[in-house]
Parts: structure tokens; C-alpha cells; sequence
């Protein structure tokens, strides 16, 4: 048995048949070809899977689609505007936010988050706020540094 | 996941009906943190998820009639941030800060994570320090549980298939009491703890004896428990680092942990002893300095 949902992924809006038991993570990827966000532990501790539902950061992995009936979306791939990279996105390129690439798409999109409710982070609270996202490639003082650094850009952005 | 049926009422009596409709067959799902991985795990096959998502009347944070009340549908985060929390009781505010992390605390919900029954989380322990009850509702009315009596064993509370998790009602603690939850994470933050303790405790400020202290642990047992020994020893007198050693001490023969991967049965029971002590000490001083409740 099937249940017809409706979401906007990434301002589209998309009309799905899915069964109960079909996982968000595996709506994106596999229903509307969305492969920016990854797929890491399937329980919910390791954050690529971070996407955006009505603007609060969750695990797709541990949403169920029909959970997201009505609601928007925001995916990695839904980060840049008119081919412009998102400043978080352009300053994990320009501090080296990354390395193998794979924890990158739930990293940038819990920094997008983070920079949404609190504008001016400390350390501390990158730290918190991003403990949940894990780099096994430990990059992690180059993701502190693109986060301030995307923090400062958008602040500039902000008063000129 | 096996395949099953979904619902989505829309008013708590629709949940209601439901559930006495569907009884055993049928699980709650709110946030679904815990439920979706139980469901992956095949430790649970439903026949149908009841959806609360739309039933906007059970997610509230209110103080109207004096104590706190946590609807069941409030998240985590929403009780971490509520004004009312933080003013009226914030160690419970710091307590959802502490719970696994943003994204998790984004979507779990108070009655959720009660029903979920797993003697590792947090926020219970807190909630059961603080002498906080919850109601059950079914079609014909409600009842209230004192949080401790309400969990049996792993994952099992007494709570009938017909029932649902409505409020947590948490009294204000009195004038001059401190509370804290502390937990021990030699892994990582996000970790469940190896083990947790709270504490809360009223202390008179004439006399710096205790009026009344409430201790309860979590990682240690099938359930959450109390430490009623250590409670009563710490009664009617003033805090010393010996009384509140052997607080610790007592309060260790009513733990009965398991080894895993957070620490050996005997670790955690030593474990258990020092964030009593601890806790304690923290509990007392924001009693007397009346800057935390």
C-alpha cells in the first residue's frame, strides 16, 4: 500500500507514491535522483545524511518520507543560487573544509543550519552544534575555520 | 523494515480511538528517532504506525497552573529553549541541552522518549529526580503515573497498548533547591553515558541541613532508578565530602549494570558512587546559591 505525499525539495515541488516504511534518505536518492546527500551509519550519529525539514536540521536516514508530507526541503544540492556557491559551500573550498568529500554535504548543510539561528558563532558553539557530524578523514579544525570563515563573509555580505 | 500501515490522525481523540482500535498491533510513532531504528533492526514489526505529527495539541510547554507541563509532542529542543523551562526549572533546560545532539534533539519528543523506555537516555533520569509524573490518556480518560513507577524493564513501562503518553508534569522545585544532571562521557558527547546521575536537593538556608534530596541514575540498571538509601541518609543533615561519600557509596547497591562497550559492570557501579558524590556537591551549591534550581 502506497501513500501519495507532496514535498518541496529545494524550492520544487514534487507530488510521490511511496510505501510507510520508504526513508526520506532513500526518497532523495533513489525517487528524485538527489545524491548530494550521503548515507554514512543508517542510526542517525553520524550526520551525512543532514538535510534541512521546514529549515530544522534532521537525519534523513531517520525520517520516514510520509513524516514529510507538506513539508520543504533543503538538500546540499539546493545550497547555491544561480550558480553561485552558498559561502558556506565556498568556504569549506577556500579554508580546505574537506578532504575525502563524503561527510561534506551533511557538514555544509548543519553549517548552513547553525549560521541560520546564530549568525556570529563562538568556537564552542561550532563545536557543539556540530559535534554530530563526524570527518573520519579528521579534518575537523579546517571545517571550525570555514565555518567562521563563512560566518564572517555572510556578516560582510550582511552590512554592505 | 517490514512493510505496514500508516495513520495520521489529526486530534488526540482520533489517536486515541485508533489505538484502542489497533491495541498491540499498532505503534506511536512522534519524532520516530528511536522507533525508525528499532523498525530497521526488526526488533519491532508493527502492523501500523499512528502517526502524531498533526496532533498539534500535544506539543506545549505551560506553566498556567504552576507546574511545569511538557506536552508529549514538545521536542527536546523546544524544551532546551522554552523561556518557561529555562526560568522556571533550568537544570531541565540543561539536561535536553545534553541529549545527543541538535539533530536528534530537533525531532525527539518528550513522550516519545518516556515511552521509549531505554534506561540509557537522559532526560528521564533528570525528570525523575525532579519528581515529575506523567498521565496516560485512552478514549475513556486519563491517569497519572509517577515517573517512578512508571518503567519495569528494558524498553517496558507500564503503560497499557491502549495508551498514550499525554503530559509530563513537573512540580517547581521549592525556594533555595538545586538540581543537575551529570553524565560520564569518556567517548564521545553524543554518546549515550556510561553513567548518569541527578540529583536535586532543598537545602535550609538557616540551618544548611537538607530539607529533602532526590538522587536517581540512568546507564546502571533494566530502568532508571532511585537511590532511596542514600536519599534518606543525606536527609535532616549538612553536606560533608564523608556524608556525601557515603551517599555515593549506598547509592552503588542499587545499581545491577552490564558490561558493554561503555565500561564494565564493576566500572560503572564505581562510576555510579563518584557522580553521586559529585552531583551532590554541584546540587547543594546551587541550592544555597540560588543560582540554578
Amino acid at each position: 500500500m502506497t501513500h501519495t505525499i507532496r514535498m518541496r525539495v529545494n524550492g520544487k515541488d514534487h507530488t510521490l507514491d511511496v510505501p510507510a516504511q520508504r526513508l526520506l534518505i532513500d526518497c532523495l536518492r533513489y525517487d528524485l535522483g538527489l545524491t548530494g546527500t550521503k548515507e554514512g551509519c543508517s542510526v542517525g550519529v553520524c550526520g551525512a545524511c543532514s538535510v534541512l525539514l521546514d529549515g530544522q536540521l534532521v537525519s534523513a536516514c531517520l525520517t520516514l518520507a510520509v513524516l514529510a508530507d507538506g513539508k520543504e526541503i533543503t538538500t546540499v544540492e539546493g545550497l547555491a543560487h544561480n550558480g553561485q556557491l552558498h559561502p558556506v559551500q565556498q568556504a569549506f573550498i577556500d579554508f580546505g573544509g574537506f578532504q575525502c568529500g563524503i561527510c561534506t554535504p551533511g557538514m555544509v548543510v548543519a553549517a548552513k543550519a547553525l549560521l541560520d539561528t546564530n549568525p556570529n558563532p563562538s568556537d564552542a558553539e561550532i563545536k557543539d552544534w556540530m559535534m554530530g557530524n563526524l570527518c573520519r578523514c579528521t579534518g575537523y579544525y579546517k571545517i571550525i575555520e570555514s565555518i567562521r570563515g563563512a560566518a564572517n563573509r555572510l556578516q560582510t555580505e550582511r552590512v554592505s | 523494515m517490514n512493510t505496514f500501515d500508516y495513520r495520521q490522525p489529526e486530534t488526540p481523540e482520533e489517536a486515541l480511538a485508533l489505538l484502542h482500535d489497533l491495541g498491540e498491533d499498532a505503534r506511536i510513532i512522534a519524532g520516530g528517532t528511536a522507533l525508525v531504528i528499532m523498525l530497521k533492526q526488526r526488533l519491532l514489526m508493527p502492523e501500523c504506525l499512528i502517526s502524531l505529527q498533526k496532533v498539534r495539541p500535544l506539543d506545549y510547554v505551560d506553566a498556567s497552573n504552576g507546574d511545569v507541563r511538557l506536552g508529549a509532542l514538545a521536542t527536546h529542543r523546544t524544551v532546551e529553549q522554552s523561556p518557561i523551562v529555562r526560568t522556571r526549572i533550568p537544570s531541565l533546560a540543561e539536561t535536553f541541552h545534553q541529549v545527543a545532539t541538535v539533530r536528534i534533539r530537533n525531532v525527539a519528543t518528550v513522550g516519545g522518549a518516556l515511552a521509549h523506555a531505554d534506561p540509557n537516555q537522559d532526560s528521564p533520569v533528570m525528570l525523575m529526580a525532579l519528581d515529575a509524573r506523567l498521565r496516560l490518556a485512552t478514549t475513556t480518560g486519563t491517569r497519572e503515573v509517577p515517573l517512578d513507577a512508571f518503567f519495569t524493564d528494558y524498553y517496558e513501562t507500564v503503560r497499557q497498548p491502549d495508551e498514550l503518553v499525554s503530559e509530563v508534569v513537573v512540580p517547581v522545585p521549592a525556594p533555595h533547591s538545586g538540581s543537575v544532571y551529570l553524565k560520564f562521557l569518556p567517548k564521545t558527547a553524543d554518546d549515550y553515558a556510561t553513567v548518569g546521575v541527578a540529583v536535586a536537593v532543598t537545602v535550609d538556608p538557616r540551618t544548611q541541613t537538607c530539607v529533602d534530596c532526590r538522587i536517581a541514575m540512568g546507564c546502571v540498571a533494566s530502568t532508571p532508578v532511585r537511590a532511596p538509601e542514600a536519599e534518606a541518609v543525606v536527609r535532616g543533615e549538612r553536606l560533608t565530602q564523608a556524608l556525601a561519600q557515603e551517599a555515593g557509596a549506598l547509592a552503588q547497591r542499587r545499581t545491577d549494570p552490564i558490561s558493554d562497550a561503555r565500561g564494565s559492570a564493576d566500572y560503572k557501579r564505581a562510576m555510579a558512587g563518584v557522580f553521586v558524590r559529585r552531583a551532590l556537591g554541584q546540587a547543594w551549591q546551587r541550592a544555597l546559591t540560588g543560582e540554578e534550581r
